[in-house]
């Protein structure tokens, strides 16, 4: 399993680098060769403009990626930050802090990131904010849980007597114990944030052509089905890959780093 | 019980609260961004009025809670039918769809979960888990597509898309319900494991009793018990999957109408949309939770 996410996200490291450095055109726009089948010069087929296909995989693999590692680093500084607040202080602005991630919860899944990415106009950016303004909750969440169990702690209790303020007691005494989980999460997150990223393209929200991203990818791919299966099994695939990949990364560092769930420490 | 049911008005509050804002997050006057550059001086005053825009935030808002208690949800600003007629109409189809979804997530999910449970670390675990992170990995909006490929396309058994025939419902809830039976099985595989490393099963098994009566008797009914819980969690999942799989297979839901109202810029259709799925969703939770209660001994009575 291990193996076999290592030799995956090894594959398509490489291939990107080498995308680049071949200088791959994924704007490259060949009338004549459009909806192709793969063929020595396009491996995975070209699309409905004649680009090539892999070289728009690569260049959304990229792109996703990306988005993704700023909206998980984004959303875990402030989730973690909210918790840790919520979790070390308690009382009525705990209760009040979770109460506010009560209502987020309340939506069903990406329902409200696709409400805000709706309202707020389609592009990269909105599509950020729009993951950001949700993704923070389940931080929260988690960070709290793990701050109300390490407040306990001796070594937190010592701090606090010693006369630190919370925030150092946040961020010097809670924190570090609960960096191992976080990290888990955050492979995870970028898992989901890929995916949400690629939903939200799907239905237009997210980052508008030319520029490639898989989910207007799959767009495309769906419309041109009948004539073209080829193009969304292809692109279908490589994202199946990659996020199986980083799943099964997860759940490695998940066992290697020993992360017991919510509350357990 | 009651406690439960009180921590429910902040939480509706707070959606109501979002759900109103949304509007206000469109950037620029919303007047614009729905009417277009083109429209007259005369439109655009008639929509601000109909949207109370012009009023102060708070008496926006109240006008708002005053105006869902009556059930009245406003116009739509491109068909200009009333939008409580449209959410009337478009219902009934996604809750066929989440329900078939679930029953499909359950049939699938948990006998599957069951079975990996039972012969941990056989042949039969492995493929079970190999399949369920394999799904777990495939989002509606690839898994439709390719359901819709093999079995609509290139096999001809069932319709592309649309509502026209029931076998319709087919294809778009076995996306939906495929990916659900996926977190199913893991979930049953678990709480299974854990169930059957507790000392009254040991218990169970001195005292004598068939196998087949500790299965039957004390595991399932207790490992099956947490499922209750995760099931009403999924249904979230399912109802935003619902959005995109609705799009994908034409299927003339909440979710559908949700992404041609956000096409269209027709704001309070999508305002109601996210009402009206996120109210469905606070609902499944608190029936979920009576259920549980209900179901299990322990917290009978209880709170």
């Amino acid at each position: 399993m291990r193996l076999a996410s290592i030799c995956i996200l090894a594959v398509w490291l490489v291939a990107v680098v080498f995308g680049r450095w071949l200088g791959m055109s994924p704007n490259h726009i060949d009338l004549n060769a459009i909806l192709q089948l793969p063929d020595a010069r396009h491996w995975l087929g070209t699309d409905d403009l004649g680009r090539d296909i892999l070289a728009r995989v690569l260049h959304g693999v990229e792109v996703s990626l990306s988005v993704a590692m700023m909206v998980t680093v984004i959303t875990m500084a402030i989730g973690v930050s909210i918790g840790l607040l919520a979790g070390t202080l308690g009382g009525r602005l705990d209760s009040n802090l979770m109460r506010l991630t009560d209502v987020f919860l309340a939506f069903p899944g990406m329902l409200l990131a696709i409400a805000f990415a709706a309202v707020l106009g389609a592009g990269i950016n909105n599509l950020m904010l729009a993951l950001c303004m949700t993704g923070w909750v389940s931080y929260a969440r988690l960070s709290r849980g793990q701050a109300l169990a390490l407040r306990a702690r001796p070594h937190v209790l010592a701090a606090f007597s010693l006369g630190a303020g919370p925030v150092r007691v946040m961020y010097r005494h809670v924190l570090p114990l609960m960096l191992s989980l976080l990290l888990v999460e955050a492979t995870y997150s970028m898992a989901s944030v890929m995916i949400a990223e690629a939903s939200l393209s799907f239905l237009g929200l997210g980052i508008q052509p030319p520029q490639a991203s898989w989910g207007a990818m799959l767009r495309d791919a769906v419309r041109f089905m009948l004539v073209a299966p080829h193009y969304v099994l292809a692109v279908g695939f490589c994202m199946m890959s990659l996020i199986l990949a980083i799943n099964l990364g997860g759940d490695w560092l998940r066992d290697r780093l020993d992360v017991r769930s919510e509350g357990q420490l | 019980m009651i406690k439960r049911l009180m921590a429910l008005f902040p939480v509706l509050f707070g959606v109501l609260l979002i759900t109103f804002a949304l509007l206000h997050l469109v950037p620029g006057d919303p007047v614009d961004v729905m009417l277009g550059e083109s429209a007259s001086q005369a439109d655009r005053t008639v929509l601000r009025e109909t949207l109370g825009l012009n009023q102060t935030l708070p008496e926006q808002f109240a006008h708002y809670l005053q105006q869902l208690l009556q059930g009245d949800l406003g116009l739509s600003i491109q068909t200009r039918t009333p939008i409580t007629q449209l959410l009337i109409q478009a219902y009934p189809a996604t809750l066929a769809l989440a329900a078939t979804a679930l029953i499909i997530g359950v049939l699938v999910g948990v006998p599957l979960g069951i079975a990996s449970a039972l012969k941990a670390g056989g042949w039969l675990d492995i493929l079970v888990t190999l399949f369920s992170i394999r799904l777990a990995a495939m989002p509606a909006f690839w898994l439709g597509p390719v359901l819709m490929l093999i079995f609509a396309i290139w096999l001809g058994w069932l319709p592309v898309s649309g509502m026209d025939s029931p076998v319709a419902i087919i294809l778009p809830a076995l996306t939906l319900g495929l990916g659900l039976s996926a977190i199913l099985t893991r979930m049953t595989r678990i709480s299974l494991l854990e169930v059957l490393n507790e000392d009254y099963i040991r218990t169970a098994r001195a005292k004598g009793l068939s196998e087949q009566a500790v299965m039957f008797k004390h595991a399932l009914r207790a490992a099956l018990l947490p499922l209750v819980t995760i099931i009403g969690l999924q249904m979230g999942s399912l109802l935003a999957g619902a959005v995109i799989t609705e799009t994908i297979f034409s299927w003339d839901g909440i979710g559908k109408l949700l992404v041609e109202s956000i096409e269209k810029r027709d704001y309070p259709v999508t305002q109601a949309c996210v009402l009206v799925v996120s109210l469905s969703y606070v609902l499944v939770n608190l029936c979920t939770d009576l259920l549980y209660r209900w179901l299990d001994p322990r917290t009978r009575g209880a709170g």
